[in-house]
């Protein structure tokens, strides 16, 4: 009767189906696809020439450039940390591990919004960090710097918890045929390990740039916000949104939309490729 | 062990230095980025003292944003919750054609910026909107009012409780549910009796997480919520207000709890991977 765990829907006495999938699709469309098809159509009325005026104007073009960079400086940061994060945790015993463990995930838990002023007050002039580097002439917040920072703060467990489980599951036989061959351990990280955890650093790296994208309430706080310097492109959205042009912040919005199934795409073929 | 594998194992450790090196670096960037930002929150709340913290609760914007936010997570949770356990029955128990472009699209909310999930509502619901005059006809406010607060943190929520249910309703499969249907039990007996049971922990876990997104929500919400103190203020837009009003000591106040509510959601979290024997070190 069992045939394991895939079973032909024509072949399983489960019930359900038509109810459980009916559902499904009903409250996914109200909820997500219908509402995410009104920007499309919105900014289908525009015409293309106008759209592509619109979300190419200077100002777009200088948030874009922004919100892409520090997303990717730091997701880059998190890769190399996240990395030894993920290696500390999984290979090595010391005090307060299960903690601080525990406590890699706090970025996913914290509201954006208390971690947006609590990252504008640690590194704002007064701040516990930002003083110190502010007589170090490092303007850390309202500035560039401080966006990175808010964003390497929000992308900070998607690596830890891609390469994690990777290396948990890892047969230490490589490593000791690696050693038994006369590699050295340096060798072996970067001959044997790091190609094993490569799709998963890539994994999380893409999850982590493509949140910093569209990340908005951590950013703002720190940002400074000034246009053409420090608007990253969901605040820019915003603005045009208060002034009530609906249009220009709809067509950056599906300029948005674009990128982000593009990401989701990736993210996808990432997945498959590190499960293999 | 033989003495060749004990050869291995000694090989295959990194000198005491390099280790401490390497626990060091990253219990100081954990430090750094995880701890500090905590320790600012509940610092700076309790920085002119107890009093001042309480003091904070008596204020009536703060306390109508708390309510709002409440009520906000006590719509969008259970729905969330009726959605994630259908959408985990139909994928995690049936083969069907599309079913991994479906599982992509229920991942949607989650890869669009919260502010493009706002505007969308407005573009549907708002004044100038697909629907607007229409609702203006019938005096029904959804943008600047409660309903779009609500639909807005549906929308953000969406995926976590199926994304929890999800692994779980796959890796168990169909054969208890088929033995329970052969002996007589009924669809809703074999569900409530069986299925639910075997994945209680990860509907729990997905539960805390979407509760804990749906209160802190701030993006989506700010653009559909039009930030009336005491109308259609949430938690998270309230801080927002209190801290641009150099209001700091306040601001911190509301904040501590949701990082309470933070911090809730992680311990959860660590029971339900030591009962699940999930990930195990």
């Amino acid at each position: 009767m069992a045939v394991g765990s895939i079973a032909f829907k024509q072949r399983t006495i489960v019930p359900g189906f038509g109810l459980s999938l009916g559902f499904t699709m009903f409250y996914l469309c109200l909820i997500v696809l219908i509402p995410l098809s009104a920007a499309f159509v919105k900014s289908s009325t525009l015409g293309w020439a106008q759209f592509w005026h619109i979300v190419t104007t200077a100002r777009a073009m200088d948030s874009y450039e922004l919100s892409f960079g520090a997303s990717f400086l730091a997701a880059a940061i998190n890769l190399v940390f996240g990395i030894l994060v993920a290696w500390v945790l999984v290979r090595y015993q010391f005090p307060f591990r299960k903690l601080l463990d525990s406590l890699v995930d706090l970025p996913f838990a914290l509201p954006t919004a208390v971690a947006g002023i609590s990252l504008a007050t640690l590194y704002g002039p007064h701040g516990w960090l930002g003083a110190p580097l502010l007589s170090l002439g490092i303007h850390a917040a309202y500035s560039r710097i401080g966006i990175v920072i808010a964003l390497t703060f929000v992308g900070l467990p998607f690596i830890v918890r891609t390469v994690q489980p990777v290396l948990e599951d890892l047969d230490k036989e490589f490593e000791e045929a690696a050693a038994s061959l006369g590699a050295g351990r340096w060798q072996t990280f970067t001959r044997v390990l790091l190609p094993t955890i490569t799709p998963a650093a890539l994994t999380g790296f893409a999850l982590a740039f493509a949140r910093g994208i569209g990340e908005y309430g951590s950013v703002i706080f720190i940002a400074g916000n000034l246009p053409m310097r420090t608007e990253i492109t969901p605040l820019l959205i915003v603005t045009e949104l208060e002034e009530f042009h609906y249009a220009d912040a709809t067509a950056i919005a599906v300029a948005m939309l674009v990128v982000s199934f593009v990401m989701l795409f990736a993210i996808n073929a990432l997945q498959k490729w590190s499960a293999r | 062990m033989s003495a060749a594998e004990f050869a291995g194992t000694r090989s295959t450790v990194e000198p005491a230095f390099v280790r401490r090196l390497l626990i060091a670096i990253a219990v100081v960037f954990l430090f750094l980025f995880l701890f500090l930002p905590l320790a600012v929150v509940f610092g700076t709340a309790l920085s002119q003292g107890i009093g001042m913290f309480f003091n904070t609760f008596t204020d009536a914007g703060t306390q109508s944003s708390i309510w709002l936010t409440l009520l906000a997570a006590l719509v969008a949770v259970p729905w969330n919750t009726v959605f994630g356990l259908a959408a985990a029955w139909a994928i995690g128990k049936f083969e069907f054609f599309g079913k991994s472009a479906l599982i992509t699209l229920i991942d949607l909310p989650f890869s669009v910026s919260p502010v493009v999930a706002g505007l969308v509502y407005v573009l549907l619901f708002g004044a100038q909107g697909y629907f607007g005059p229409w609702l203006q006809r019938h005096n029904i406010h959804i943008i600047f009012a409660v309903p779009g607060i609500v639909l807005a943190t549906i929308f953000v929520t969406f995926p976590f409780v199926a994304r929890e249910l999800l692994p779980m309703m796959q890796a168990q499969g169909n054969d208890e549910e088929e033995a329970a249907l052969t002996l007589g039990a009924n669809g809703w007996q074999t569900f409530l009796k069986v299925t639910l049971p075997n994945v209680k922990w990860a509907l729990l876990y997905g539960i805390i997480l979407c509760n804990a997104r749906a209160m802190g929500e701030f993006g989506a919400v700010q653009v559909v919520s039009g930030r009336i103190e005491g109308l259609t203020n949430t938690m998270p837009l309230q801080i927002e207000l209190l801290y641009s009003d150099y209001r700091f000591v306040a601001a911190y106040t509301v904040a501590t709890l949701l990082a309470m509510l933070a911090l809730v959601t992680l311990v959860v979290k660590s029971i339900v991977e030591w009962r699940t024997g999930e990930r195990q070190a």
